[in-house]
């Protein structure tokens, strides 16, 4: 045990496990915020791993045709709203079962990103770091809040955003009603199924920026196993956060330092259990589900389709 | 208002004729967009397709091959088939194959010299394991109100973080350390020649016995559900859980066998996987579910939950699997046998979903026209 604490003050005390934290967090937000709205709407959104790799090609994609990392965080955006139209169209129009449209999502997207990242060989590197004066000087955090490579600095406006369209507009009170009770949201005049397919529209484009951000902000090029099941993490990060904008960010936060920490430990010298610690925010999340039920409350018609005249 | 004629049924036969077309329309679909793909990128279409049939069929050998990756599948599926049946939605097949699998390789390497014993026991470890694992979720979902669907997710990476754990000690699953052995981390024992399933052959095609075995289990499964009283239950709690309850059907005892059964089948699709020899050649290693989980899952519900239509898609999905092998020599990357089955499942969700829904509006336009 004061091996184990050891090594946390070891990892504590090194800035680089805070900026390697921030840079996992931060795609996991990305995907998570767009998630948390799908899921508030009730679609249990399971292609955010292929929207996120699809972004992630994409970028590396438009960065290879343009040199500009704008331009590729252009791309992403678009791709990840492109498989957002076939999920949410394929679920919530068609009516077909979500999670066979997700899944196959996920094979389809990996299929053909890595089919024409091998057939076009995309070059792209990493945007560069945008130190911002003053506020990145501050000891141990300020590295990693306030210098990094540019893209991250996106995710930073999409909290506020996120929570204004959730939780202020009459678009975000009918996606809760939605996903709350729909039979009800359908008898007042709302449109179900188009809010929820507006909703995943919405996931779609948050997580094609954060594929977008994974490959130009933080590894510099695109492989197959970029993204390496974060899409499902994130899932999880919605869950464990109980469904409200802070736990989820909460959870992303949880879930990006304990991979940083994985990643720091063996460079501050330290050996720890690498799966235990992986699986640990995975028990969490179960057992905070589990047992502050009073406190979390699921969007109960999540994962429930809707059709109307059935119940 | 005047009321319009309420529509007139259609013959059963002419709605037969109208399914089979979209489906083969959509399918045509599927294969076009994968065709232009190919040529999009320089390839030869002809030549993709016709590797792909080689390596499941064609060639000497192969369809033995696709049988034993379609078993595991079949298997899987028809777990699922059953809690869907039961209203429950199980997507955590992955951890549980692994888990059976992890269970089957401890019991199996401990018990080498039993024989045929020790198959039986590999077998009922992975149920075993698979039932357990499944058997979280469905307590957790009964005794404190948590959605299986969210629990069955989040168990599928700690299974594998688990067993990744397991992969790493000796007194669990790690093989000890020979100097014979090349040095490779997470690794374990290989399964003796004795505890291993046995292997027909036919034609030179050579699959496990377990095959005969998966048949047997399809059609146990269609008779529960088309003859018997448990299948019928289970489908009254999947349809209305209040009417169920209402005529005695305990929605905690089905909906618990149903994810037991479930997960008790991921779970021996697992030990086949491990004693039947096409996957891993009988040695347990981190990430040996392969995706046979999530596929398998996807092959319950593009069959609809009906056993035959399960093992003529897991049938179709293993060949996929099988042909991609023999992609290399085409000079197209493998990757777009994962394309085409992609496109497969989504074109093949489409027409029941048009049927659904053309059948829909003629139930509402038949109400109104009585209103």
């Amino acid at each position: 045990m004061g091996d184990f604490a050891s090594a946390v003050g070891d990892v504590v005390s090194n800035d680089v496990s805070y900026s390697g934290a921030m840079r996992f967090a931060a795609l996991l937000a990305f995907a998570a915020l767009g998630e948390t709205i799908a899921e508030r709407a009730g679609t249990l959104n399971v292609s955010l791993e292929g929207m996120v790799l699809g972004g992630a090609f994409a970028g590396a994609l438009g960065m290879h045709l343009t040199s500009s990392v704008s331009a590729g965080l252009v791309f992403a955006t678009v791709i990840g709203l492109v498989v957002a139209a076939l999920q949410a169209n394929m679920s919530h129009r068609l009516t077909a079962n979500q999670f066979v449209v997700g899944l196959a999502l996920n094979t389809l997207v990996l299929g053909v990103a890595s089919f024409l990242n091998t057939s076009i060989q995309p070059v792209s590197r990493a945007a560069h770091r945008l130190a911002i004066p003053v506020v990145s000087d501050i000891p141990l955090v300020g590295g990693a809040f306030f210098n990094q490579p540019w893209p991250l600095y996106l995710v930073y406006p999409l909290v506020p955003l996120t929570w204004w369209l959730l939780y202020r507009t009459r678009w975000g009170l009918e996606v809760r009603a939605v996903g709350e009770n729909p039979q009800s949201a359908d008898v007042s005049g709302i449109d179900v199924n188009k809010r929820r397919r507006q909703s995943i529209y919405i996931a779609g484009l948050t997580s094609g920026l954060g594929g977008g951000y994974l490959v130009l902000g933080q590894v510099g090029r695109f492989e197959d196993a970029i993204v390496g099941g974060q899409g499902f993490i994130a899932i999880a990060a919605v869950i464990f956060g109980g469904w409200t904008l802070r736990g989820v960010i909460g959870g992303c936060v949880l879930f990006g330092t304990v991979n940083s920490f994985r990643l720091t430990l063996p460079t501050v010298g330290h050996e720890l259990n690498s799966e235990l610690l992986s699986a640990a925010p995975f028990v969490v999340t179960i057992v905070t589900v589990a047992f502050f039920a009073h406190r979390t409350h699921e969007p109960s018609a999540l994962a429930r389709p809707f059709v109307r005249g059935l119940t | 208002m005047s009321s319009p004629e309420p529509p007139s049924a259609p013959s059963r036969l002419h709605e037969a004729a109208v399914a089979l077309a979209m489906y083969l329309g959509c399918i045509v679909v599927a294969l076009f967009i994968s065709a232009v793909i190919v040529s999009a990128t320089g390839g030869s279409w002809q030549a993709v397709f016709s590797a792909l049939l080689d390596g499941s069929l064609r060639a000497q050998g192969r369809w033995g091959e696709t049988i034993g990756i379609a078993i595991p599948l079949v298997v899987v599926a028809l777990g699922t088939a059953i809690n869907s049946r039961a209203g429950l939605v199980n997507i955590g097949q992955e951890g549980q194959l692994m888990m059976g699998a992890a269970f089957a390789a401890y019991v199996g390497v401990r018990m080498a010299g039993f024989g045929p014993l020790a198959v039986v026991c590999l077998l009922l470890a992975g149920i075993l394991g698979g039932a357990i694992w499944a058997g979280i979720a469905s307590g957790l979902l009964y005794w404190r109100r948590v959605p299986e669907v969210l629990t069955t997710l989040l168990l599928i990476t700690v299974a594998s973080q688990a067993t990744g754990y397991g992969l790493k000690v000796e007194w669990l699953l790690l093989a000890p350390f020979r100097e014979d052995r090349s040095v490779r981390n997470q690794v374990s024992e290989q399964l003796a020649d004795d505890t291993r399933l046995p292997r027909l052959d036919l034609w030179g095609n050579d699959f496990p016995i377990s095959a005969v075995a998966v048949v047997i289990m399809a059609a146990v499964v269609l008779v529960l559900f088309r003859r018997s009283v448990w299948g019928f239950r289970m489908k009254m709690l999947g349809r209305n859980s209040r009417t169920a309850q209402r005529a005695g059907v305990s929605s905690v005892r089905y909906g618990t066998w149903a994810m037991l059964i479930s997960g008790g089948c991921a779970g021996l699709a697992g030990a086949f996987m491990f004693s039947g020899g096409d996957f891993g050649n009988y040695r347990f290693t981190p990430g040996f579910s392969n995706n046979i989980g999530w596929e398998g899952l996807l092959v319950a519900l593009v069959a609809r939950q009906h056993p035959v239509g399960i093992v003529v898609m897991a049938f179709s999905f293993a060949g996929l699997r099988a042909g991609s092998g023999f992609l290399a020599a085409t000079g197209v990357e493998r990757e777009i046998s994962q394309v085409v089955q992609a496109l497969l499942v989504l074109a093949l969700l489409v027409p029941p979903a048009l049927l659904f829904i053309r059948e829909r509006r003629r139930a509402l336009a038949a109400t109104r026209a009585r209103t």
